[in-house]
């Protein structure tokens, strides 16, 4: 599985003066689901085309199971790419636009026909193969967008924010429905997006990208529940943020003072001095909601309540001003749980839940 | 809601306006032409009874025949030059900085604000004997004599082309800026070269605006006397030429008004192809 298929080694891209990439590394590994997730502007559609073929980098390499895909055109790459506007010939039937690329590779007619054949089953189109373009619905041309990168049968595929287009419910289905041809076909994906959920529901590893830079490569799990850095952290889902004072090392534990109240913390990968300053991050989900009187817990009030449907969302202002987002399950035993707007509480977390990083200056200026 | 009813009047003036206009100018006038097409010569009333189909039996005369394929060849040569030199005109506007492009289409409008005839003399005083080019190229000693440019078939088509370039061009810049440029990244992404992708997306999805040009070049082509009139001579005449001069000089309407409809068939028959090319692209019903 983890046997490298393309190596992404210094890349840089320039447009007008403005960098793009910055010395960009990355092992796109064999059969993987790959998604570069950040936010507009953060290169990772620039390094897609550059995968592609479709613009040359200013410096680095890009090497393709040992051979360097540098002086190779786009039409002569083994990888195929599903555009964001899916880019169909809209003067070709489905069949057409899918047998383009075979067509290409000057295949004999009855392998074509089986091939698209094929296909069009596996994306559920073959009723539709005579169709134009502009009689398909959104999701029907994401389908032979889709088929026609993957006849071709590609080392990899490159996704290029191919679900942005649709309606919320019409993403989820086609999500599950990459997932399982992605499965089915083998191929490696890398997958483009912007929307944090998309990419954790949907990868075998998320590259988080800003300006750029690769932030951090890891499992959906590792890049939410122990993001690298305040921007992976806040860009991928919601983040609670308590900076603290470590006020003493005690083998694996330390104490921190957090807004005047010491708390008890498993210590981290990073090395740590007394005195030296902290974030402690927790997700919604991690937060508990207490009673006004309970022991522990800094006290504040609710200022805000959402409905959810699964579980309740609400926005408690501590008492030194600063705003924590909840997010609760609703409770089988206790249907009617909710809060009311005013009402006094108390923040606290399961021992261990928290996550925590240095405090770094560059830290003051993440804008998500 | 409320504006839109408070536009309807308005819009049915307009309405009214532009189909009393077609009514009144051009679908009268064409009945007219087609009713005198078979109506019978007559000296001093023009057209007379009784109805005969003689002037469309008269168009396949060996003479008329003859002057209608020159006409026609020359269109032809024509229309393939503005669209050999338009097609890859208009890919580069389409494709060069907004900037340029409005200059580029600013210059190309600019010709169109001095009368075409004039445009025709000044073609003529270019090509002359003693014209502009044959004493530079005298003066220059290339040459001894001068050569004889005006006159010539050559003439007649470098008018024409100069003239109708500007009506090739403006279709085909339209369809190009129209073609995504995603679409030629898909095809070269599938495994096309760039021939490939020029035959099989960039040809197919610009031929609307190739047959909207030939359309505008191809039938003008043929019917723009005053240009065969000026740099042609006797010999180099247009269909225009012959309905020009059978309502003019020899009187006779029945015949010019069959050889007027017969360029409108034509016209007619350019158009469905148009027509269909382009349901062909699915630009008709839903995008």
């Amino acid at each position: 599985m983890s046997q490298t298929l393309l190596s992404v080694r210094g890349i840089s891209k320039h447009y007008a003066g403005k960098a793009v990439l910055r010395s960009l590394d990355l092992d796109i590994f064999d059969g993987e689901f790959l998604t570069l997730l950040g936010p507009s502007g953060c290169g990772k559609t620039t390094l897609l085309r550059l995968l592609a073929g479709f613009e040359r980098a200013d410096s680095g390499s890009l090497t393709l199971a040992g051979q360097d895909l540098s002086p190779v055109p786009p039409e002569r790459r083994p990888l195929n790419t599903v555009f964001q506007q899916y880019a169909l010939f809209p003067h070709m039937t489905v069949f057409g636009n899918v047998a383009y690329g075979l067509k290409m590779e000057k295949r004999s007619k009855d392998e074509i026909h089986q091939r698209v054949t094929d296909v069009l089953g596996m994306v559920q189109l073959d009723q539709l193969a005579d169709r134009k373009p502009h009689q398909l619905s959104g999701g029907q041309q994401q389908r032979v967008a889709i088929a026609r990168a993957v006849v071709k049968r590609p080392r990899l595929l490159l996704l290029d924010e191919p679900l942005s287009a649709l309606d919320y419910k019409l993403r989820r289905q086609m999500q599950l429905e990459l997932k399982r041809l992605q499965r089915e076909l083998g191929i490696t994906f890398v997958f483009v997006t912007h929307d944090q959920e998309e990419a954790l529901s949907m990868s075998d590893r998320v590259a988080v990208m800003r300006d750029g830079v690769l932030q951090q490569l890891g499992t959906p799990r590792e890049i939410y529940e122990r993001p690298e850095n305040l921007f992976t952290a806040r860009f991928v889902g919601e983040t609670n943020l308590f900076p603290a004072r470590v006020m003493a090392v005690n083998g694996e534990r330390i104490d921190v003072d957090i807004r005047g109240l010491p708390c008890d913390l498993r210590k981290r990968e990073f090395p740590v001095v007394v005195g030296q300053q902290v974030n402690v991050l927790l997700r919604p989900e991690d937060i508990r909601v207490l009673a006004a009187d309970a022991d522990h817990g800094f006290a504040g009030t609710v200022i805000e309540r959402n409905y959810k449907g699964s579980t309740l969302d609400s926005l408690i202002r501590l008492d030194d001003g600063n705003l924590v987002l909840a997010s609760e399950f609703f409770d089988e035993d206790d249907p009617a749980f909710d809060y009311r707007l005013g009402e006094p509480v108390k923040v606290s977390w399961v021992d261990g839940w928290e996550w925590m990083l240095p405090m770094d200056d560059a830290d003051d200026v993440v804008a998500v | 809601m409320s504006s839109q009813s408070e536009r309807q009047p308005f819009r049915t003036a307009v309405l009214i306006l532009v189909w009393s206009w077609l009514l009144l100018l051009v679908l009268l006038p064409n009945l007219l032409v087609i009713g005198a097409s078979f109506m019978t010569r007559d000296p001093s009333d023009f057209l007379s009874m009784p109805l005969t189909l003689d002037n469309y039996r008269r168009l396949v005369d060996p003479l008329y025949l003859q002057v209608f394929l020159h006409s026609l060849y020359m269109a032809v040569i024509t229309t393939a030059l503005c669209l050999l030199i338009g097609y890859p005109f208009a890919w580069a506007l389409a494709r060069v900085d907004k900037r340029w492009q409005t200059l580029l289409l600013f210059l190309m409008i600019v010709p169109f604000w001095t009368n075409s005839l004039v445009r025709t003399y000044a073609i003529k005083l270019l090509l002359a004997s003693n014209g502009l080019i044959n004493s530079a190229l005298q003066s220059l000693g290339i040459t001894d004599a001068p050569i004889t440019m005006l006159y010539t078939e050559g003439a007649v088509i470098v008018g024409l082309v100069y003239l109708l370039l500007p009506f090739m061009i403006l279709p085909l810049y339209a369809v190009f800026e129209d073609l995504r440029r995603e679409l030629l990244l898909a095809s070269h992404d599938l495994g096309a070269g760039r021939a490939a992708t020029f035959f099989h997306v960039v040809l197919p999805l610009t031929m609307p605006g190739v047959i909207a040009g030939v359309l505008l070049v191809l039938l003008p082509a043929m019917g723009m006397f005053y240009v065969a009139d000026v740099l042609g001579g006797a010999k180099n005449l247009l269909v225009g030429n012959v309905i020009k001069n059978q309502f003019l000089d020899a009187r006779d309407w029945p015949f010019g008004a069959a050889a007027s409809v017969l360029l409108t068939l034509a016209m007619a028959v350019l158009l469905l192809a148009h027509r269909l090319s382009r349901r062909h692209l699915g630009e008709e019903g839903e995008t």
